[in-house]
């Protein structure tokens, strides 16, 4: 079931386009936010809601990449691999946290606590090599970054 | 959240105009940016009237900088008048190039300037809606804006009779997904309208038919934050910044093999030779430079002695590059470029949207080629094949993901092809084995 | 504005062409006779600019240009065959091929596949891709629709076609770059009105037919280019037959008024004919049950009952029931069967439109040229559809409709007891009646005033010009004079459609089986009709009309009827007529194909030949005429044709025909309103037909209803269709949209 919460962001933001069907991206991650993924049941409102078929919003979860319709870790740990990072090492910082996790790509630990994702350019350049997790940024990455990070969220999350 | 220092460590030969306000104390809160010029710019367009803010853009020579280097003003300037149409301002906010990381700071650090362009930019074309359509991994910023656009409405920059000029303009933000093809503006306006990130067939062009069928401008981030520099201060004034067409300055990212990494604002046309050496530090451990990205990953790479070039639209075009989105990238002299091809590519065909044949086809072949050619089953033909591959995708694509895909291959392999020939004839990658040996 | 010019000259490969303005290039091109390869363009959807096949070279343009969206400039000056572009296009098959299956010696489509063709014309020899391919399992999408992603070079016509063709909007695409896919609309599977549009527009092998893939090649089979025998569209198909079986149907040529349409009934609802529930023998009748028998004794126990109904009680005992479906050749035999051999004007059949009335109300306002045609509905500016449930009942009827809403948004305007997607999805206004009240309308239109939205519908269709106005079952008897009287009074040329359910059913009508008609609606009250036909048939012809079906059905069971002649009809299940009563006259004699509730009480049956076994014409619910062609043979079954033949022979009357077509002339020369070009008939052209006459008026209203066939029934054939049956989709309620 979808909160009250949500559907009423649902209202909202639907509102502010003169074609609802326009509304269908950020209500498909607005609702991914809340549960975690996109269930059938999420599909099925949303192509209500801004009255498209159910199919057009299928479509539009297999375009966009960080759309998914299975459950993931708590904790995305998506980390760039594209040019200014592998430059600097964020293969390196892939395979580390693989390791460390003992997942590869797009998978998800037996605890559900963490997912793993190489993912293109996020736009931290800069702060070369990066990860995003979940929507946060963690740049400047090294191995033992990496590794406090993962004890860090082990702690958060099992403390929830 | 983005590590200020690590992005902003700032250089004295900066030039700032857009990234002015970033340092300042509360920066992203309205009352700061009142307290710097904020909105005075856009007060000064209602007083000039939306044609004489087009030709003021025009004459300034802004051109955009998302990539393509239009004249922004004349972009605006296409808009139809007369029209039963409503229209719509779209800000390109689908920073995806890689490489490029220069929007965000405009957006965490200053996102009033950014609303107060859009505005701008209505009022030019007559519009009284605009969309920021921002890229999905940029939530925070999302989230800033949100907050930006609500101070804005409270305090009368947005929304009906704007400080009284009675000017009406509704602002919102958008989120996309991931996918990089949504910056191709034709694309973006059908993400927008809630379907598949695809491009449209053009003509007709966005500025006539755009978003709902109707005449829209889409402009990027930091074109648009130039916008409220260019009308307070003048286009003469603006122009005078950077070189002849080539008006004001430049976020230029540092990033790859470089010392100093960071977001600098540089005049347009500053020389790349100083770009590295002067504002970025040069080469880390002392090494050598191999070869220069200069403005993304589409953009053909430059070799070490292509740098004494000016950084602007026209200097890079002259010799067979582009300016393209500010994202420079340094590449040290023990790093494999066929390695940097095989990264490149593997990045264009995911992006691939895979409606047209030459680049969904295309690009997953080239990526399958250089994965196969790095990891040592290289043939003789492959470097010629990766060639011709790449031209065949070459101006032949719908939209420009195409030609962004082949161009930095051809560079590479043209450039570097002897690096190709190594690793077919050593069947490996000669940069690991020397990793391995040492 | 200035006056945009008509005309547009541009110059391809060196000639001038001139064209209209806004013509895309690659139409210019075709016009000049020069051939510009594409896949994903097709005329009459939307532009992709997706395969990148058509790229041309025009001077002053700094790339090559896709032809099919570029629209022709004067003084373009265009090169369709530069070394730039024969390099281009034989990239673009390079390209789709490295991910191809080059297996075409075993591929459903060799030897009818757009890329295999467009690699022979355009490609090189050799590829350079030595990758290895990616594979993905082929997926079923129904039992009708295969969908196997490698050989799949993404198009879209299929979801064009589905989309804006069929407006179901069954396909999507999933995935992104080389992951792209086709996907149906409920997770693996489609649900849809499994019309196989898609099957058909797909240029490789991607999408096949759950029916015809794999059995066969298209070279080993002949091909006969025919008219679907479902409903009253009259749409063509080529039906390919190998070994003497149907093994698919498809409009191959794309001639004929449906272009490449057909339905689900039209594509795979011929199985029928391969039955193996087919007659193919005759049954007689012996000490109560039905046993097999030779054909001679067949018709030999038919004639002498016959005889000696005859005999005791007199032609008045003696009526037969025709069918919707049999050609006009056989019904035209068929009335005059029962009106000169057996002297009885009590024939009829199930009359599924009230085509008698449509025809006398023109007639009487001297507006007989104002029947609609098929293609007429696809140009309508306006059209006026009054019942019926196109979608569901005439599927190319309700296509020629979306495409001239989609094609010149003509304005559509729907009165109905139902929310039919039409009314829907299309309608420019829907006036919505209960069941039965559709009459109520057409007299407030007619009279002024009614509620709003009639009064609304009135001034809207008094704005426009030139409406078709197409109604059902609905409107009958005097509902169809005022509809004429009140339409004829709309501005313009106002045309009509009476909708009958069947391939044949207005045909039925046109060649008099109906008790007070002769041939042409003359009625048989006309002395000087009567006397033509008494020329012609060199027989006479009672003056009064017989019993129609229901009297035929009442005096049935009144024992007033003792011998009934039931050709292709099945009255126990139309008419819900206890067989039992059949049981009890002396003879019930039914040509039929299949064991139906009523030759379960016959005493002879008589296996007949379908549609695709025998030669002849039929006339569509517009009354437009086309030749049906023999495709095959059916060993045991004799066509309705012989069958008559043999009875009038055994009757006495050797008639002199030696074929349908020396039936068919005598039709030309005969039959008001058919004097039709036999060669166009025979070229496979559809001739329109306007009949003029003063049939009597409809004697009761009950005589008049559709089956209300849905997408996957029609009447009894489409039981015996294994394809229409084996349809999720089959099981929804009637009416439902897809």
């Amino acid at each position: 079931m979808l909160s009250e919460a949500l559907k009423s962001r649902f209202d909202q933001v639907i509102a502010r386009y003169p074609l609802k069907r326009s509304a269908i991206v950020p209500l498909l991650l607005f609702a991914q936010d809340e549960i975690g993924y996109i269930s059938d049941e999420a599909i099925e409102e949303i192509a209500r809601r801004v009255e498209v078929r159910p199919i057009e919003v299928i479509e539009d979860i297999s375009y966009y990449s960080m759309l998914h319709r299975q459950p993931i870790g708590k904790y995305n740990l998506q980390v760039c691999t594209n040019v200014s990072c592998q430059l600097l090492g964020g293969e390196q910082i892939l395979d580390h946290c693989s390791k460390r996790l003992g997942i590869g790509h797009k998978q998800t630990t037996s605890d559900g606590l963490f997912s793993l994702e190489e993912v293109e350019c996020l736009g931290a350049c800069c702060g070369a090599p990066a990860m995003q997790v979940n929507y946060d940024f963690y740049e400047n990455l090294t191995p033992e970054r990496v590794d406090r990070l993962i004890e860090e969220l082990k702690a958060n999350g099992k403390a929830r | 959240m983005s590590d200020y220092q690590s992005y902003m460590k700032g250089s004295p030969l900066e030039v700032k105009v857009i990234s002015a306000r970033f340092g300042l104390p509360n920066s992203t809160s309205i009352d700061t940016f009142l307290a710097h010029e904020g909105y005075q710019g856009l007060k000064k367009a209602f007083q000039m009237g939306p044609d004489a803010v087009i030709n003021e853009m025009k004459s300034s020579g802004l051109r955009g900088r998302g990539g393509a280097g239009f004249n922004t003003g004349l972009k605006w300037s296409f808009v139809p008048k007369q029209t039963d149409k409503p229209k719509y301002v779209v800000c390109n906010a689908d920073e995806s190039e890689p490489a490029t990381c220069k929007d965000r700071p405009l957006m965490e650090y200053d996102p009033h300037q950014l609303i107060e362009g859009i505005v701008i930019a209505g009022y030019a074309i007559g519009a009284h809606q605009g969309y920021i359509y921002i890229r999905g991994e940029y939530r925070y910023l999302m989230d800033i804006l949100d907050r930006a656009i609500a101070e804005a409405y409270a305090r009368g920059y947005l929304g009906r009779n704007i400080q009284g000029s009675g000017f009406d303009f509704e602002l919102c933000t958008h989120t996309g997904a991931g996918a990089y093809e949504c910056g191709e503006e034709t694309a973006l306006l059908n993400s927008l309208e809630g379907l598949r990130g695809y491009p449209r067939v053009k003509p007709p062009f966005p500025a006539v038919v755009g978003v709902y069928g109707c005449p829209t401008i889409i402009n990027n981030v930091e074109t648009l934050c130039n916008a409220p520099h260019i009308i307070l201060k003048g286009a003469e004034w603006f122009a005078g910044l950077g070189t002849p067409k080539n008006g004001g300055t430049r976020l230029f990212c540092l990033s790859g093999h470089i010392n100093r990494p960071g977001v600098y604002e540089l005049p347009m046309g500053f020389p790349l030779r100083r770009m590295i050496e002067e504002v970025g530090g040069g080469i880390p451990g002392g090494k050598k430079l191999k070869s220069v990205i200069p403005g993304g990953s589409s953009c053909p790479l430059l070799t070490a002695d292509e740098i004494d070039v000016a950084m602007d639209f026209d200097s890079l075009a002259r010799i067979g590059s582009m300016l393209g989105s500010g994202g420079v990238v340094m590449i040290d002299q023990d790093t494999c470029m066929v390695k940097v091809a095989q990264r490149i590519m593997k990045f264009y065909a995911h992006e691939s949207c895979g409606w047209c044949i030459p680049c969904r086809e295309g690009t997953a072949w080239l990526k399958r080629l250089l994965d196969r050619l790095h990891g040592g089953g290289g043939l003789p033909g492959d470097p010629d094949t990766a060639l011709d591959v790449s031209y065949n995708i070459l101006g032949k694509t719908l939209c420009p993901l195409g030609d962004a895909a082949a161009m930095p291959t051809i560079s590479i392999v043209k450039k570097f092809r002897s690096e190709f020939e190594e690793h077919v004839s050593l069947g490996a990658c000669p940069y690991e084995r020397k990793a391995v040996a040492v | 504005m200035a006056d945009v010019p008509q005309t547009v000259t541009l110059t391809i490969d060196g000639k001038p062409v001139t064209v209209p303005t806004g013509t895309l290039l690659i139409e210019a091109a075709k016009q000049a006779s020069i051939e510009v390869p594409s896949f994903c363009y097709y005329p009459g959807y939307s532009l992709q600019g997706a395969c990148r096949m058509c790229v041309v070279s025009i001077e002053k343009m700094p790339k090559l240009q896709t032809a099919c969206t570029t629209v022709v400039a004067n003084g373009m000056v265009v090169n369709t065959q530069n070394p730039e572009v024969v390099n281009g296009r034989k990239a673009m098959l390079e390209f789709l091929l490295t991910n191809h299956p080059l297996d075409c010696p075993v591929c459903d489509k060799g030897g009818e596949c757009e890329l295999q063709d467009a690699v022979f014309r355009y490609g090189a020899a050799e590829t350079r891709f030595v990758e290895t391919k990616q594979h993905e399992d082929e997926l079923k999408f129904s039992n009708l629709v295969y969908y196997d992603r490698p050989r799949c070079i993404l198009c879209y016509r299929c979801i064009r076609v589905c989309d804006e063709g069929m407006d179901v909007n069954a396909y999507g695409i999933g995935f992104r770059g080389s992951h792209s896919e086709i996907i149906p609309n409920r997770g693996e599977e489609l649900e849809c009105e499994e019309c196989g549009m898609c099957i058909d527009i797909c240029p490789v092998g991607a999408l096949t037919s759950g029916t015809y893939r794999y059995k066969t090649r298209p070279w080993e089979m002949n091909y006969t280019g025919t008219i679907c025998n479902h409903c009253g569209d009259g749409c063509k198909t080529t039906l390919s037959v190998r070994n003497n079986a149907i093994i698919r149907a498809n409009n191959r040529d794309h001639s004929g008024f449906n272009g490449e349409f057909l339905c689900v009934k039209g594509r795979f609802g011929w199985d029928f004919v391969n039955s193996e529930k087919r007659l193919v023998t005759p049954l007689v009748r012996r000490n109560g049950s039905q046993a097999p028998a030779s054909w001679e004794e067949a018709l030999d126990v038919t004639v002498s009952r016959l005889k000696a109904v005859l005999e005791t009680h007199g032609s008045g005992a003696v009526a037969i029931i025709g069918s919707n479906r049999t050609s006009n050749e056989e019904n035209y035999l068929l009335q005059r069967l029962a009106r000169t051999v057996l002297k009885t004007n009590s024939v009829d059949h199930h009359r599924t439109g009230d085509f008698s009335t449509l025809v006398a109300a023109l007639s009487e306002a001297k507006a007989t040229d104002r029947y609609a045609t098929m293609q007429d509905v696809s140009e309508a500016r306006s059209i006026l559809l009054i019942g019926n449930d196109p979608t569901h009942q005439h599927p190319l009827l309700a296509f020629q409709i979306r495409q001239a809403v989609r094609s010149h948004k003509a304005q559509l305007h729907v009165v109905n007891s139902a929310g039919i997607k039409l009314a829907l999805r299309q309608a420019a206004q829907f006036v919505r009646v209960n069941p039965g009240d559709e009459r109520t309308v057409i007299r407030e239109l007619a009279a002024g005033g009614g509620p709003e939205s009639v009064s609304s519908l009135r001034a809207k269709l008094g704005s426009e010009s030139g409406t078709i106005v197409i109604f059902g079952d609905e409107i009958r008897g005097d509902s169809v004079r005022n509809l004429v009287r009140w339409g004829l009074s709309l501005p313009g040329n106002t045309r009509f459609i009476a909708l009958g359910d069947y391939a044949n059913s207005r045909g039925a009508a046109d060649m008099g089986l109906l008790p007070g008609s002769l041939p042409g609606y003359e009625p048989v009250s006309s002395e000087a009709a009567r006397a033509r036909y008494a020329e012609v048939w060199g027989a006479t012809v009672a003056d009064v009309p017989g019993r129609n079906l229901r009297q035929i059905l009442d005096d049935v069971k009144a024992g007033q009827i003792h011998a009934l002649l039931v050709f292709g009809s099945n009255p126990v299940k139309t008419f819900g007529l206890p067989g039992e009563l059949l049981g009890k006259l002396d003879l019930l004699a039914v040509a039929e194909l299949f064991a139906t509730e009523t030759t379960e009480f016959a005493d002879v049956v008589l296996p007949a030949a379908s549609f695709a076994e025998k030669s002849g014409t039929v006339t569509n619910t517009c009354g437009q005429v086309q030749a049906i062609k023999k495709t095959m043979r059916k060993a045991g079954t004799r066509s309705d044709l012989e069958i008559i033949l043999a009875l009038a022979r055994e009757l006495g009357h050797a008639w002199a025909y030696g074929s349908a077509e020396d039936v068919l002339r005598e039709i030309i020369t005969h039959v008001p309103a058919y004097n039709v070009a036999l060669p166009s008939l025979m070229v496979g052209r559809a001739v329109p037909t306007r009949p003029a006459g003063a049939p009597p008026a409809l004697e009761r209203d009950d005589l008049v209803f559709s089956s209300r066939d849905t997408l996957f029934t029609s009447g009894t054939v489409s039981r015996f269709s294994w394809a229409l049956n084996s349809v999720n989709e089959a099981k929804r309620p009637h009416g439902h949209i897809f």
